[in-house]
């Protein structure tokens, strides 16, 4: 960089990290740029390495939020960025039409990686996009429209999986589609059954662990009720482990830890290495008519695109190690032991530890808690977000490569952000009293 | 580097695996070093136990995969440092901590964290058994990254140890094995930040590659051993001693005898013991004929690693009895072009003729000029000045006394600490000049108080800061909302004392009927 606080990048450069939030309002996205420097996390991401992101001023935080466990395996992962940089050599992303060396050897990878009855694979460029193509071949399969989703579940933005959504996101674009996409509370079995015996449901789409919600858990016996209620009454179970998958949960995907064979199940964001998007679905045979039936059925241009496949098949190479496995248990147990010493010390603020491997959300006393506590954890060196359909419950995501050091300094951050909320809080209560 | 179709050469499969393992490993490293004492015995019996098991199937895996040695004597090296480390350790404590009130100092023993061990292919199975059981002795995590041409039979032995521990309680991931070593796998495991110490055993340009690599290491060198056998010594005994060191294992240790020194005056009596005791000395033609085998152009050829006296005899077209256990060849000069002053890991013994024990411990200090520095030499002799004189003489740092060396100076027939691995010391550019033994493997964290008397140093004594582990370490990773009280992989329970009584005599009953058949055989 020619002078000091110049951001001279040489595909492009700015004057100073102002001038970036202010193009960034005049370009590209007002509202979100003012959100995050409202919220206090006014982040501009420079350089990123291991599980560290840096703010173009320098600030290091350490990154458990890795976007939803895009960042899984850590930032610019020296072995994903050695794979698709000596792939480069030699592919690009590839035609879609064709029969491909690389998306055959990654369906190959994936299917061996899965529970026994999925059989065949559907690429997508993003999870959205994979959403949706679950939700077009269980409607193909079923020959039913109806989508059953979770209260304030989350799968995507794309055109059906938005209707799977919070209606704040389809509202918005008049994209609302209640007749085709009906919800129910989360953990109520009951409403469950209700709305399946009409036996109209295509399929019910469960995310293993809803992240966007704030991790709340599935009661023991919850999910394996509800893939029951589903055979039933002949409604497919889409298995959304975008954010539970690949190893997160200890396992490479967390619903085996149900012993649940769903028909389909999403990948995407890890999968992806952090470093080229693609997301993938998994069909069993019995959903895989259309792939035969009109192979054309769903084209996605950049869907499958080579180098994404060699990318997913190096995460997910890295992933299923056993030595990866064993480290993710270990990390799940010392942090969930350091976050419970942590809560013991304020038990009347930080009041709850969802976890299941090194998914985690943390549950505070206060309606916007997650907020208070992200934005004193970004000052202490550490970025985790609030989660968009329960503020009280801050998503805390370390990676699944974390090493024993950084484990500890993570905790240690974390204890001195959570105090300091807890003392904002605090504040805010007597000012209003 | 592997060769693709691209350009740019992808790393070996291997490398990055090798580095996992290293994370993983520094992972358990961490749990193990919080360990209580009891538990730990309870573990390092388990895995010795287990080793112990299959120490017999393994000798004789080793010697079909590394096509040399002599499986019977594997299998008691394999039992010596399975049951025989535990045993030996058994009333050892690398754990709790020392109070010394008189100098006001409490030691608190701190393992190393993760060692690197590189076991090599001679003794594959033991040392691979010796460097765990040291580990798991001094709660350290262990990667074991064999020799290429003993890796299969390496990996199963780590891995039934590892099994063992594991279900004794040790902290998951703190035994690994390398399943395909290569030179890039183990530079890069060798650099690694993640690697605490090393633990070299094999030829010198690995051991030398450990002391660059930037960690801590303790690598030891190759031996050249020179043994002297005086006019004053039990010439029978003697005889009968050597043939015995030098056909052990075929002469696979690095402790095996290279050059045999006789004083003139004994030389007579001690070629008519050699023969009795089943060696065959060759004539001058017969020792060209060999020293053409098996230094072809003067240089050793691997090839005849641990083979058998006979099968060497044959192939050089010397004819022997076929009970011949090991060749002796006579030379004149201890000098570096002379090919049999050099090490021979094979069942071919030097013999060199001196006119006094003082000229004997010149041609001693020779043979170690052209290798084998740090290492060991043996003396036979009944006279204390010259075993003394010879001591302080030869650059080594075992010297045995009256026995083989094979078994001598690897402690297996001395009371030096019984080891596969050779400390060399400064003699022989190493960090370690003793048997390498678990203190090694462990640092000491001194609490010293003020020396003033007006301070007083607090009671310590009962204050224990190791932990019993609760369950599986890790725990397994379920949900917080699950009844946590059932754990899901509970470990197997052993007593506390060693391993169940069923299994101990059954190991018992294997081990006798084994030495049993060594006996018969
Ligand atoms: C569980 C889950 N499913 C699907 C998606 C959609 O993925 P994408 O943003 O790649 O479209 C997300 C994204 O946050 C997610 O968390």
């Amino acid at each position: 960089m020619s002078d000091a606080t110049a951001l001279d990048y040489g595909f492009f450069s700015f004057a100073s990290k102002d001038e970036v939030l202010e193009k960034s309002k005049e370009y590209w996205n007002p509202g979100k740029t003012s959100f995050w420097s409202e919220a206090g996390v006014p982040l501009v991401i420079d350089r990123r390495e291991e599980y560290f992101i840096y703010d173009v001023s320098g600030k290091r935080l350490i990154d458990v939020h890795l976007n939803g466990g895009t960042y899984n395996l850590g930032h610019r992962n020296p072995e994903m960025v050695q794979a698709i940089t000596v792939a480069m050599q030699h592919f690009d992303m590839g035609n879609h039409h064709f029969p491909s060396l690389a998306r055959t050897a990654l369906a190959e990878a994936l299917i061996k990686s899965a529970p026994a009855n999925l059989t065949k694979v559907i690429y997508g460029s993003g999870g959205g996009e994979a959403i949706d193509i679950a939700i077009k071949t269980a409607r193909h399969t079923t020959q039913k429209r109806k989508i059953l989703s979770i209260i304030k579940a989350y799968h995507g933005h794309t055109g059906l999986a938005v209707g799977t959504g919070d209606d704040r996101f389809s509202k918005l674009f008049l994209s609302d589609q209640p007749e085709d996409f009906p919800h129910v509370p989360f953990n109520d079995l009951e409403a469950m059954d209700e709305a399946l015996k009409g036996r109209d449901i295509a399929a019910v789409i469960m995310e293993t662990i809803p992240a966007t919600y704030g991790f709340p858990l599935p009661n023991p016996g919850y999910l394996e009720a509800v893939k029951t209620l589903c055979e039933k009454y002949d409604a497919l179970y889409i298995a959304d482990e975008v954010q539970t998958g690949l190893m997160r949960t200890g396992e490479m995907w967390g619903i085996t830890k149900h012993g649940i064979e769903p028909d389909i199940l999403v990948t995407g964001k890890g999968i992806s290495g952090g470093m080229y998007p693609i997301a993938a679905v998994l069909v069993s045979e019995r959903c895989a008519g259309w792939l035969t039936e009109d192979g054309f059925g769903h084209i996605s241009t950049f869907g499958g695109a080579e180098l994404g496949c060699i990318a997913a098949l190096k995460a997910l190479e890295v992933c299923g190690r056993p030595e990866t496995r064993s480290m993710v248990h270990y990390i799940s147990d010392f942090i969930g032991k350091g976050l419970q010493q942590i809560q013991a010390t304020y038990p009347d603020w930080f009041i709850g530890i969802r976890q299941n491997g090194v998914v985690m959300g943390l549950e505070f006393a206060h309606p916007q808690g997650a907020k208070f506590v992200m934005k004193r954890l970004y000052e202490n060196g550490v970025w985790a977000i609030f989660s968009t359909l329960d503020p009280r419950v801050l998503q805390y995501k370390p990676g699944i490569l974390v090493k024993p050091e950084l484990a500890e300094e993570l905790l240690d951050r974390t204890e001195v952000g959570i105090a300091k909320a807890l003392a904002d809080v605090r504040a805010l209560d007597r000012k209003s009293r | 580097m592997v060769e693709t179709m691209f350009e740019m050469p992808l790393e070996p499969a291997g490398v990055p695996r090798g580095r996992a393992m290293l994370e993983r490993a520094d992972w358990a490293a961490r749990a193990f070093a919080s360990y209580d004492s009891a538990t730990v015995q309870r573990i390092v019996e388990a895995a010795a136990a287990a080793g112990a098991a299959r120490a017999h199937e393994f000798a004789e895996w080793a010697v079909r995969e590394t096509g040399y040695g002599v499986a019977e004597h594997k299998l008691i090296k394999n039992l010596a440092c399975s049951t025989g480390i535990a045993e030996r350790y058994r009333a050892s404590d690398y754990i709790d901590v020392v109070i010394d009130s008189d100098s006001k100092i409490v030691s608190v023993p701190r393992p190393a964290g993760v060692v690197l061990a590189l076991t090599p292919s001679t003794n594959p199975v033991a040392t691979v058994y010796f460097k765990i059981l040291l580990a798991l002795l001094t709660r350290n995590a262990v990667v074991i990254s064999p020799h290429p041409y003993a890796k299969q039979v390496c990996a199963e032995a780590a891995r039934t140890m590892a099994a063992a521990a594991v279900a004794a309680g040790a902290p998951d991931g703190c035994i690994q094995v390398v399943d395909e070593p290569s030179i890039p796998l183990i530079n890069a495991l060798m650099t690694d930040t993640r690697t605490d110490v090393i633990l070299a055993t094999g030829g010198s340009p690995m051991v030398r590659a450990a002391y660059r690599s930037g960690n801590p290491a303790i690598g030891v060198g190759p031996g050249n051993v020179p043994v002297l056998v005086d006019s004053s010594a039990d010439i029978t005994a003697a005889a009968q001693r050597i043939v015995e060191s030098k056909a052990f294992d075929n002469s696979i240790l690095c402790t095996n005898e290279s050059v045999l020194i006789v004083e003139e005056s004994a030389a007579a009596a001690l070629i008519t013991a050699l023969t009795r005791a089943g060696a065959h000395v060759l004539t001058d033609d017969e020792r060209d004929k060999v020293r053409d085998l098996v230094f072809p152009e003067g240089h050793f050829d691997p090839q005849w690693v641990g083979k058998d006296a006979t099968v060497i005899a044959s192939a050089a077209g010397v004819r022997v009895n076929p009970r011949t256990k090991i060749l002796v060849a006579p030379f004149d000069l201890v000098v570096p072009e002379e090919p049999l002053a050099h090490e021979k890991l094979c069942p071919v013994l030097g013999l060199v003729r001196v006119p006094t024990a003082a000229r004997g411990i010149d041609a001693a200090a020779a043979v170690l000029r052209i290798a084998g520095q740090g290492h060991s030499a043996a003396i036979h002799s009944t006279n204390p000045q010259t075993i003394m004189a010879f001591s302080a003489a030869v650059r080594v740092l075992r010297v045995a006394v009256n026995v083989g060396n094979s078994l001598g100076s690897s402690g297996l027939e001395t009371n030096l600490a019984p080891s596969m691995t050779i400390g060399t010391g400064f003699f022989g550019r190493s960090a370690v000049g003793e048997n390498l033994e678990p203190k090694h493997l462990i640092n000491w964290t001194r609490v010293a108080y003020n020396s003033d008397a007006s301070v007083r140093m607090a009671d310590m004594s009962g204050i224990n800061p190791w932990r019993v582990p609760q369950g599986a370490v890790p725990a397994y990773p379920r949900a917080s909302n699950e009844d946590q009280t059932i754990t899901a992989h509970t470990p197997v329970s052993v007593r506390a004392d060693g391993p169940p009584d069923e299994l101990r005599d059954e190991i018992r009953r294997l081990i006798i009927e084994e030495l049993n058949a060594i006996v018969r055989g």
